[in-house]
């Protein structure tokens, strides 16, 4: 399921790619958060927070209600602005205004506690928008940027000339690809059936899988949830986390905020504990399960845990 | 009375004054709608998207005077003041009807505006946010997934905004109009038989007004059906 649907690139994206490179080697991790501070008017809600987060890696955020655990996974895709700080995704400094955020989000799925897919849409069109548009999009720039070179070329002198961006997909064969491998991903979770249904119709834990599908559609390289379960009925909760869990087995690099202690015992490679926007406590599960040290920890464990 | 009535409308070819007012007031209302729609929506995605930018909010700023002008003003004196003020200023002479559109179009923006924005507002917040995360920009998030939804939230009281309209140009006759108002008023004056041609005004309005309620009532329900079974 990996491959398949952008494999449409752009030469900005490539310039990009190229970008990426040259200042890799100062931030190696996959994600790099430093000295994130998040103020909410005069409310300190991440206190200059600095993490690192691995390729492969499964990290679970666990703490009590308001102690910046969504804040926190917010501002790693910049859905909510750092107040200081910066954020590197892939070496990349996300807070920087000259950089293309949407180029970046493209590779950072996220799912949220409210499912939020698009209610004007069905199932298919939910998932195939971001890759159909986003092709399209690529497209037009392939081809509006060859134009201007076949007309720059007749000017150059022979050996000169600058190529023509490869175009070697038509509209309709990027719409085909994209439904496709949505169908390959509806399939996957067993609602091929309910592709032309729209998401009002569809239950808690149906519409929270196809939310995670329809982030997987655009091949991302690390999946962020918010609470993937906490608005779901119990009943529900199971088929969603074990979808998490079978991404998770996949290698896929994920982090989530979550309050199923057990889900983040089972599939986390590390567990950051966070209370008063900061990170209090971390380490692998056992450890922070197992032989918690923060006084904090240690009620909030025994708090939820029983 | 009656026969009065009858001699004016038919064989005096009232009728075909009355069919003109009609005309006229729907192409007014109509008219007037369509242009505020277009400007409503301008003016409402620019003090939505204020906030995003210094060069954006300075335009929300001019859509809030412009507001504040058409919707702190009755009708009626806008219709006077464009009349016989800033046309005569601005050298341009229209027809009362093309007048009254333009005023009507400009009013009904400064409401409509208003009500888009309220509209776009009600769209729960995580859908632009869904949006942006699997990197769609945030006008192709508006375009694609806030407006559509904004739009579906809005059509009764767009319904609403279109009756309203409709009544109000019952005033179009100040500039000259002959809006059905105007024509009805003129049949009365004929032969000073006024109870049954304004009797007859009140009921077309209402006949209208019934007319459209049943009409955007149909087209509410077939635009919520699309969100439920396919």
């Amino acid at each position: 399921m990996k491959r398949g649907v952008k494999a449409q690139t752009s030469e900005a994206e490539n310039e990009n790619v190229r970008q990426d490179v040259e200042e890799k080697t100062e931030h190696t991790a996959l994600i790099e958060v430093e000295n994130l501070t998040k103020k909410f008017g005069e409310l300190l809600v991440l206190d200059n927070i600095s993490e690192k987060i691995e390729q492969g890696e499964k990290v679970a955020i666990i703490g009590p209600s308001g102690s910046g655990k969504s804040t926190f996974l917010r501002c790693l895709n910049v859905l909510e602005d750092p107040t200081s700080g910066a954020v590197y995704f892939d070496g990349v400094d996300l807070c920087d205004l000259s950089v293309d955020i949407n180029l970046h989000r493209r590779r950072m799925g996220m799912v949220f506690q409210q499912f939020n897919l698009f209610n004007n849409m069905n199932v298919l069109r939910n998932i195939t928008l971001a890759p159909v548009y986003i092709g399209l999009q690529d497209l037009r720039k392939a081809k509006r940027k060859n134009f201007f070179r076949r007309i720059a070329n007749v000017f150059r002198k022979e050996g000169k000339k600058r190529e023509l961006i490869p175009i070697d997909k038509t509209k309709q064969q990027i719409k085909e690809e994209a439904e496709a491998n949505a169908m390959r991903l509806l399939e996957r979770i067993g609602l091929a059936d309910k592709a032309k249904v729209y998401p009002s119709t569809l239950s808690g834990g149906q519409r929270q899988r196809i939310a995670i599908v329809r982030a997987l559609a655009m091949n991302p390289k690390v999946m962020l949830f918010d609470e993937p379960t906490s608005a779901l009925d119990p009943e529900m909760v199971g088929e969603v986390l074990s979808l998490i869990k079978e991404l998770a087995d996949e290698g896929m690099t994920m982090v989530i905020v979550t309050h199923e202690m057990g889900f983040a015992r089972e599939v986390a490679t590390r567990v950051l504990f966070m209370d008063g926007g900061k990170i209090q406590e971390q380490g692998t599960p056992e450890q922070i399960f197992g032989s918690p040290q923060n006084a904090r920890l240690k009620d909030f464990l025994s708090k939820v845990l029983q | 009375m009656w026969e009065s009535f009858y001699e004016q409308f038919i064989l005096y070819d009232g009728y075909r004054k009355v069919l003109r007012g009609l005309q006229n007031t729907l192409i007014i209302a109509f008219g007037g709608l369509l242009i505020g729609i277009l400007l409503g929506t301008i003016v409402a995605c620019v003090q939505v998207a204020g906030k995003r930018n210094k060069v954006v909010r300075a335009f929300s700023y001019v859509g809030d005077v412009y507001t504040a002008l058409f919707r702190g003003t009755p009708i009626v004196v806008q219709l006077l003041v464009f009349n016989f003020v800033l046309f005569p200023l601005m050298g341009i002479n229209l027809p009362g009807l093309f007048e009254s559109l333009i005023v009507f179009g400009l009013n009904s923006g400064a409401y409509v505006a208003e009500i888009m924005r309220g509209g776009i507002l009600s769209v729960d917040a995580g859908q632009l946010e869904a949006g942006r995360t699997v990197g769609l920009s945030y006008t192709a998030t508006m375009v694609k997934i806030v407006f559509p939804q904004a739009v579906k939230n809005v059509i009764p009281t767009l319904g609403n905004e279109l009756i309203a309209l409709t009544k109000d140009t019952s005033v179009a006759g100040f500039v000259g109009t002959t809006d059905l108002t105007a024509a009805f008023r003129a049949l009365a004056s004929n032969d000073y038989q006024i109870m049954i041609p304004y009797l007859m005004l009140a009921l077309s309005y209402l006949i209208i007004v019934v007319i459209f309620t049943v009409v955007i009532r149909f087209i509410e329900r077939r635009m919520r059906k699309s969100e439920k079974r396919s």
